[in-house]
């Protein structure tokens, strides 16, 4: 047996003979496809295509390969998934990544490829911090960054005393700790929940009311957004005590929310009636197409998309300059449907946040609303813990 | 207190939700011998059919009620075309045969109904909470919940204790040849309680529907409390199983509403936050392995076994 | 094992020079990922061969198997985030937390019998499982990263991937050639014994729980040295590896392959994750073929794959 380790030893240095020739761009998307939470998954799949119609599905002259994978929502599928679309498919670029943890299993062997991973979703702090990469940049926000515009708007509306309640998975706790940062009064009780098993708050939900706090904060992301307002109106909390939401509450999940969800704030770097062109391209293509108004994570899959053509066109489809593509990427010299915006130490975005509200429009139907900018140019409070200037 | 109450309101609650699922359980467990991974899928056809239903008819009963007539059908099929063939094979065919049946039925439900899963609307009335004494307000669906489980395991106790086919199923359940060699038609009386398992499954999650919505898979980790209860309370037994339940109900409930406070006490409060209800799911299971050292056949083991 | 050349010995060869070649498949194609999938195909055959022997050979059905996955796996895990990464001590410490947590396991679950045991041996693997979501320090639910593999001093390099695959696929076969040696001891033969008749073993005067205990354990540390393995393979763990569902998936590759066969729980894995590997290429709805496989195979091919291989007339 050593000996045929030696001889596979020896032909793995013969073989290791010099790139190939660049033919196409191939951008490998992990994502999740089924189980529940599938709904996301498949929305920004649905931009992230439209993205590619938009640039003509080709990216500095070179066609685009897009190869779908799915999760399952689980860290270690994830991470499979991510090692076949490098070391299988030998992939240019990896995005995509609803979930924190599946993100945080995964990055190790995608940067230690020297793959640019652009996350379309997922921003755990320890990526923002100790674990930066050169190789990773972010088209959405650092988990903690829209809570902390929760926490300042909750400032702003006068609440003293403050029940907070979320999912017990990276992102869950990064939400906590980011409304902590923020909010000036006092933090009365915290519930984590099992996620994603347990969907049932009553336990939780009597709690909050025998605590009798000013205001409650959630996260519950997808579906679990759904069953929180149904039992929060069902417990006869619904209009007692004033909710306060981040990522709970979007266009995927509004539409079976319904008027559970109006009059309930939440915070967000994009709504879908942001005054900048490439949004209104965005809204209005994503609408004739699929019918359906596109959610924030869509917003983010679309920009991941112009994000990596304005690296490609830069170095003229000479993949092999990664350096350059770098160098590009750091402008974030593209139409982002939030607008401009620039990047951090870090490569996270530094960006405005919205408030957002549910209202009624002229046709009596349930949309999302800009009201006001809760914060301009925010950055995340982890960037002085990564290394790369 | 009055927080102390109202937990035990919604451990009771929980508790007798579990109940009905594992009363199809234990009954499908003790008369055919049958370990029956795939009733949670039932409990999952339940909660889309009856949502279907609700949508066509518009009308929140008869959505339930027709889904559970569907559901009863569905078990009584999925009976004659696999599981009467698994009859008399050992525990470990059943546990992968029926592992296959969760794999198919989500599935397929994914492809006819997609991965969204679906909405069942109360009617407004039922939608909100009522004042109880003491000036509790809970959830007056929750009460419904109690008020139908309840009428479910008296129905259930005078089916099983006061009629023929109940005698039937107690006879099975401690001597299934006896009660074949009397000349009573076994295949059908086991299609017919497979159905009835099946129907209890669905009623279980068509009333979870209003609350958790339907959701593909949403039938696996209920399923394995339910299993737990009916090792707690004896494989067979009903009215163990119905004691079994409230308890598990109330010591998950409970246990995840204040270890997390008890642990602040010891612990960081974000090592508490954590390590509280990861230990509280685990509280049950603790549970279910000291009554099992103690009494290696359950609370109620049935006679004759 | 003395009648090599039937139809089951042949493919049992072919299968394990396969294996042995996937290295060389991999160098010449320039694609790695198939050795990727193929190391964890011979961890998690190790894992199932070691449920085998307690499960087809002893009669154990044990529903909780996964947990010495995740104990072995935990213990890599939580050594090398301490900046431990010294395989000499990481690995028999993986080797003694699974043999000791089998140990207390065992000896509990073993008054009980049948479908209790089943259920029991679930309910202490739940119990671990949710030990591990408590473990904040270590990553609770969302698992931890294991930055370096296990260090042998320069002797083998584990972080070669063709060398760590034949480190794993040498103590698989390991694993394979040491249950072929207990079930034909004197010890194997009281453990068969009690799986048939338990009554008449104790009555000729053999202790026979204490022999089950010893064959419970035995299982529960080569399971753990699986979960060593899976650790430095995936560079990951999280308690998703002990979730109940990955116990029935040991289960469904010992039965699949054959339940008391040496070679059944190795032709059980690598059918169960090619089939599931290839067919998630082919359609998204691949376990709408997966499941009636499972139920066709109770219900036709008892005995499993190695059951069909060697025809009707085994036993």
């Amino acid at each position: 047996m050593k000996k045929l380790m030696l001889t596979a030893g020896a032909i793995l240095a013969l073989t290791a003979g010099p790139a190939m020739a660049q033919k196409s761009v191939k951008i490998g998307f992990i994502g999740t496809f089924s189980g529940p939470t599938a709904v996301i998954g498949n929305d920004m799949r649905n931009s992230f295509e439209l993205a590619l119609d938009h640039l003509g599905r080709k990216m500095g002259g070179l066609p685009v390969e897009v190869i779908y994978e799915d999760d399952q929502q689980k860290p270690e599928i994830g991470k499979q998934k991510s090692e076949k679309l490098i070391q299988s498919d030998k992939v240019d670029f990896v995005t995509g990544y609803l979930w924190s943890n599946v993100l945080l299993a995964s990055i190790k062997p995608v940067v230690d490829s020297k793959t640019f991973l652009i996350s379309a979703n997922a921003g755990p702090h320890q990526i923002a911090g100790e674990l930066c990469s050169p190789y990773f940049f972010s088209t959405s926000w650092q988990n903690d960054q829209t809570p902390q515009a929760m926490g300042l708007y909750m400032n702003q509306k006068g609440v003293k005393t403050l029940y907070l309640l979320g999912p017990n998975y990276a992102a869950g706790k990064d939400m906590m700790s980011g409304v902590a940062a923020t909010f000036k009064g006092k933090v009365i009780g915290q519930e984590l929940t099992k996620w994603p098993d347990q969907l049932d708050f009553s336990a939780e939900l009597s709690k909050v009311k025998a605590a009798k706090p000013d205001a409650v904060f959630v996260f519950y992301p997808g579906a679990a957004g759904v069953q929180f307002l149904n039992q929060y109106a069902q417990a006869g909390l619904k209009g007692v005590i004033p909710l306060y939401t981040a990522f709970t509450i979007d266009s995927l999940s509004l539409p079976r929310q319904k008027d559970l969800a109006l009059g309930v704030p939440g915070a967000q770097q994009w709504v879908n009636d942001l005054p900048f062109p490439a949004s209104k391209k965005f809204v209005a293509d994503f609408r004739a197409k699929h019918k359906t108004t596109p959610s924030f994570y869509g917003s983010q899959a679309y920009d991941a998309a112009n994000l990596i053509n304005s690296a490609v066109v830069a170095v003229k489809g000479d993949l092999t300059k990664k350096d350059a593509m770098r160098v590009e990427m750091k402008k974030a010299n593209y139409a982002s449907v939030r607008g401009p915006y620039k990047y951090g130490n870090n490569h996270f975005p530094i960006q405005n946040f919205y408030l957002q509200d549910v209202v009624k429009d002229a046709a009596g139907e349930l949309t999302l609303k800009t009201v006001a900018t809760i914060i301009k140019d925010s950055q995340d409070q982890y960037h002085g813990k990564c290394a790369m200037k | 207190m009055l927080l102390l109450i109202e937990q035990c309101l919604n451990g009771l609650q929980f508790g007798l939700l579990l109940f009905l699922l594992a009363a199809g359980l234990t009954l499908v467990f003790g008369i055919m011998d049958l370990v029956n991974l795939a009733h949670g899928s039932f409990y999952m056809l339940g909660a889309f059919l009856a949502a279907t239903f609700a949508a066509w008819t518009g009308s929140f009963f008869l959505g339930v009620v027709l889904g559970l007539l569907a559901t009863l059908a569905v078990g009584m099929v999925v009976d004659l075309v696999a599981l009467r063939r698994l009859y008399g094979r050992n525990h470990l065919d059943h546990v992968l045969g029926t592992f296959g049946l969760i794999l198919f039925f989500n599935e397929l439900v994914r492809l006819i109904w997609g991965p969204a899963g679906l909405n069942l609307t109360l009617p407004a009335w039922l939608n909100t909470s009522v004042e109880l004494l003491g000036g509790i307000r809970y959830p007056t669906y929750r009460l419904g919940i109690i008020v139908v489980a309840l009428a479910v395991a008296l129905f259930l106790y005078v089916l099983v204790m006061r009629t023929r086919i109940g005698m039937l199923i107690r006879a099975g359940a401690s001597n299934r040849e006896m009660v074949g060699a009397l000349g009573i038609n076994i295949k059908l009386l086991y299609t017919l309680v497979f159905g009835l398992g099946a129907a209890l499954a669905g009623l279980a999650g068509v009333m979870q529907t209003p609350i958790l919505t339907a959701q593909i898979g949403m039938g696996e980790n209920i399923l394995i409390l339910a299993f737990v209860v009916i090792i707690i309370g004896g494989i067979g037994s009903v009215r163990g199983a119905f004691i079994a339940s409230i308890f598990v109900g109330l010591v998950d409930t409970i246990g995840r509403a204040f270890l997390p406070d008890l642990f602040k006490l010891v612990l960081s409060s974000a090592a508490a936050s954590t390590a509280g209800p990861a230990l509280s799911s685990m509280l049950i299971y603790f549970l279910m392995a000291v009554v099992l050292v103690l009494r290696p056949e359950g609370l109620f083991p049935v006679a004759g076994k | 094992m003395n009648a090599v050349l039937t139809v089951r010995g042949l493919v049992i060869i072919a299968l394990v020079v396969a294996l042995a070649l996937v290295p060389l498949y991999v160098v010449l194609a320039g694609n790695y990922f198939p050795l990727t999938l193929f190391t964890r195909i011979v961890i998690l055959a190790m894992a199932a061969t070691s449920l085998n022997f307690i499960l087809g050979y002893g009669g154990m059905v044990s529903f909780g198997h996964a947990a010495y996955l995740g104990i072995g796996g935990y213990a890599v895990g939580i050594v090398a985030f301490e900046g431990v990464y010294s395989g000499y001590l990481q690995w028999p410490l993986a080797l003694a937390a699974s043999a000791l947590s089998a140990l207390v396991i065992g000896a509990l679950c073993l008054r009980t019998r049948g479908v209790y045991f089943i259920m029991v041996t679930l309910a202490f693997a739940q119990m671990v499982y949710y030990i591990a979501v408590g473990l904040d320090r270590y990553g609770a639910d969302d698992g931890m990263t294991i930055y370096r593999r296990s260090e042998f001093g320069g002797i083998v390099d584990l972080s070669n991937k063709i060398v760590f695959y034949y480190v794993c696929l040498a103590l698989l076969l390991g694993s394979i050639y040491l249950t072929w040696r207990l079930v034909n001891s004197r010890f194997g033969m009281v453990v068969c014994g009690a799986r048939s008749n338990d009554r008449r073993m104790r009555a000729i005067g053999f202790p026979t729980t204490r022999y089950r205990l010893t064959a419970f354990v035995i299982a529960g540390s080569m399971c753990g040295l699986a979960g060593a393995l899976l650790a430095n393979h995936t560079e990951f763990m999280s308690p998703a590896v002990m979730h109940w569902t990955r116990s029935g998936d040991l289960i469904v590759m010992v039965v699949l392959g054959g339940m008391g066969s040496l070679f059944g729980p190795l032709i059980g894995a690598v059918t169960l994750l090619v089939l599931e590997e290839v067919l998630s290429d082919v359609t998204e709805y691949w376990q709408i073929i997966v499941g009636p496989l499972f139920l066709l195979v109770v219900l036709f091919a008892r005995g499993g794959i190695d059951g069909l291989l060697a025809g009707a007339n085994r036993d």
